[in-house]
């Protein structure tokens, strides 16, 4: 080992080294989730870049180029640096933990697919002091728009998005084989916990969609410096060829960063009702009817491409579908509360929180699979709304909700309980201000990633960026929890919650740095 | 995968890796494969509204189809940043399905360098693109225009006998790209 340790260490390594050369999953898992939360901040700095600007009608403060890059900065910082680190960081942690395993099955890989990511991102944030800024072309970078007319910097986004790729494909393919390889004697299939489950399957849609992403932004390259035209018409090639490849890619992404969500809130729902969760079976066929139908869907982000009438039928018929086993999921939610005993300490609120705005964000996208009326919404602040909808108080609360559940476990120390219920509902109201106003501005016809905006439009981006202000500090608060937490506070006991069953609640808290190293008995 | 291995896996390990890598670089490849299945799916279905290539078509009396009559409309466009003239010296002609017809497109390159462009067709109503097929096309080459230099590119085609009855009236639209610096291969030939 590079180390020089050997295998029979059992305490952690002192110093910075430690973090460098760790192969322990909580460690990674650890440094998953501070990395992620950084890039929380960053993307919403960017954010919060954008919702300044917009406060006002007019141009006040950036310039139309720089806010171009502060879209398509907080769209890849927030998806790819936020979001999806801080599930593997979740996975990293929690699978090992709730399977009865030792650690990851591939620790040395899980220590390079972590701290790529550093790299990755400082790579594509640097582009923003390079000549030409950096990229202004929107997170979905569509072709000849990020090829053509790119700044020079495109190089650098192309390489970053290589880098990320990387990194996701080896942790998927860490969190396959740990899944399907070292569970504990006895733990079946169905008896995983579904968050367990729900990454088994998100890692699956990784591999099959992490790659198609590699490919187009090669294309992008070879059509910038070595002449081929992949997307370029006038050479033969095809700009709505660049839609559906990315697309292809893009849609199942987009239940990458939602499936984790749901095993989180489905671990946590039943703890605070006290009860069992509802429908497991049904859980486990609905997340696995999504990630099949978030690969016969994409086309419905391209409704306005010019697309047949038989193409758009067939992509808003079989959107719509999806809202089936959604469906399945948020009654399984709602019937595991019904009756219950139910507490409301700050991770159930997250949760409640999630399956009720997660729902909104659903529906709105039902709104937006209904073809003919998609031309109305394509590309305006209604399309906006939905998304962040699901995004924020969908993936970004889950992620919140694990942070509080499992906190204890991974500090050994309570967080502080009104502390945690003021993030919440800062939180809440906050996110509420921010993006509900969206909705109306979007049915009004504000169309997104423009830095001004027409007159009538005023009072509600005011009171949206009013809560993007409040929903953005905030989060310091939980930074302030996450920190007073890691220093010290009332002892978790073992099982931390009183509802709480699976083994992660086995091992004391905090979680001792080498757990399961002898399988335990599965019930 | 049979159920909890235990804790001594590598071989379970290897080949679920192996597995996984090679789905890996399956859908890597699947990405690019996307741009010939794309093509394909294209042609079959007439979706996007692009033309074939040069067929041979020499017609008899016997193919034309006097008793119907299509109207076939032309335009043509420059693309960003190109700054020809080019126009259709005719805005539209009446054909009859399976006679072959002939109009020019006039081009201009009024700078003071040598220019190359690139006409990409297309054909709305897209799904009667298939249906249009051409024999002769400046579309098929790269036009290299010297400073000043003016043409008149001719496009021989003649509309399928098999056109849906419901289409009377078809777009044969042109985009004229700049192509000098991106895409000018060796130069072909101007127009004939």
């Amino acid at each position: 080992m590079a180390t020089g340790h050997d295998d029979h260490h059992h305490g952690p390594a002192k110093g910075f080294t430690r973090w460098l050369y760790t192969t322990n999953h909580k460690d990674i898992g650890s440094m998953y989730l501070w990395f992620s939360f950084a890039m929380f901040l960053l993307g919403g700095s960017f954010a919060l870049v954008i919702r300044a600007e917009l406060f006002q009608p007019g141009l006040q403060f950036v310039d139309p180029n720089f806010f171009n890059q502060m879209t398509t900065m907080h769209g890849l910082v927030m998806v790819f640096g936020a979001v999806m680190p801080a599930f593997v960081g979740l996975a990293n942690w929690m699978v090992p933990l709730m399977i009865g395993a030792p650690d990851m099955a591939l620790p040395r890989m899980n220590n390079w697919s972590f701290w790529i990511l550093p790299f990755a991102f400082a790579m594509m944030s640097s582009t923003l002091f390079m000549d030409g800024g950096g990229p202004n072309f929107g997170w979905t970078f569509y072709a000849p728009l990020s090829t053509t007319f790119a700044p020079k910097s495109v190089t650098f986004f192309i390489f970053a998005v290589h880098m990320m790729g990387a990194s996701s494909i080896m942790g998927s393919i860490n969190i396959i084989a740990t899944i399907q390889n070292l569970r504990a004697p006895g733990m079946t299939y169905m008896k995983m916990p579904l968050f367990v489950w729900t990454w088994l399957i998100t890692a699956y849609l990784l591999i099959a969609v992490m790659p198609v992403l590699a490919g187009v932004v090669t294309m992008m390259l070879f059509d910038i410096h070595f002449g081929t035209s992949f997307f370029s018409a006038a050479g033969g090639g095809d700009p709505v060829l660049f839609q559906h490849v990315f697309w292809f890619f893009g849609h199942p992404e987009v239940y990458i960063m939602i499936l984790p969500a749901f095993g989180v809130v489905s671990e946590i729902i039943p703890t605070f009702s006290r009860k069992r969760l509802f429908g497991y079976d049904s859980m486990v066929y609905a997340t696995s009817s999504i990630a099949f139908l978030s690969f016969i869907v994409w086309a419905h982000h391209m409704f306005t491409t010019g697309m047949p009438l038989a193409g758009e039928l067939f992509f808003m018929y079989s959107t719509m579908l999806i809202a089936v086993p959604t469906g399945v999921k948020v009654f399984n939610w709602i019937t595991t509360m019904f009756k219950g005993s139910i507490s409301f300490e700050t991770p159930m609120l997250f949760s409640i929180a999630f399956v009720v705005l997660f729902t909104m964000g659903g529906f709105t996208g039902l709104m937006l699979a209904i073809a003919p009326a998609d031309f109305q919404y394509q590309d305006t602040y209604f399309v906006v709304a939905h998304f962040h909808y699901v995004l924020v108080p969908g993936a970004v609360f889950s992620i919140m909700a694990a942070a509080y559940y499992w906190l204890p476990k991974w500090t050994g120390n309570m967080y502080d309980e009104s502390l945690g219920k003021l993030h919440f509902w800062l939180s809440f109201v906050g996110i509420n201000v921010l993006f509900f106003p969206q909705h109306f501005l979007g049915l009004a016809g504000m169309p997104r990633r423009v830095p001004d905006y027409a007159l009538q439009f005023a009072n509600f981006n005011m009171i949206s960026s009013i809560g993007a202000f409040l929903f953005g500090f905030s989060q310091l608060l939980f930074l302030f929890i996450v920190i007073k937490t890691v220093k010290g506070g009332k002892k978790a006991t073992t099982q931390v919650w009183e509802g709480a069953e699976g083994l992660e609640w086995t091992v004391p808290s905090p979680a001792p740095y080498h757990t399961f190293s002898t399988p335990p008995p599965i019930k | 995968m049979s159920a909890s291995p235990g804790h001594n896996s590598n071989i379970g390990n290897r080949k679920l890796i192996a597995k996984l890598v090679l789905a890996v670089v399956a859908m890597f490849g699947f990405g690019f494969a996307l741009v010939p299945i794309y093509d394909v799916f294209c042609k079959v279905t007439g979706l996007n509204g692009k033309t074939g290539g040069r067929v041979a078509y020499q017609a008899t009396a016997a193919d034309i189809d006097l008793t119907r009559t299509v109207i076939v409309q032309f335009t043509a466009m420059n693309n960003s940043n190109m700054s020809w003239a080019f126009h259709p010296m005719q805005n539209q002609i009446e054909v009859h399905p399976g006679e072959l017809n002939e109009v020019r497109f006039y081009a201009k390159n009024p700078t003071a360098a040598s220019m190359t462009g690139q006409a990409v067709p297309s054909v709305t109503p897209s799904l009667s693109a298939s249906f249009l097929h051409k024999t002769e096309c400046f579309c098929f080459t790269q036009q290299v225009l010297e400073a000043g230099q003016e043409i008149e590119m001719p496009v021989r085609f003649f509309v399928d006998k098999a056109l849906p009855k419901d289409v009377h009236k078809m777009t044969l639209s042109y985009t004229l790209f700049d192509v000098t610096e991106n895409f000018a291969g060796p130069p072909r030939l101007t127009a004939n």
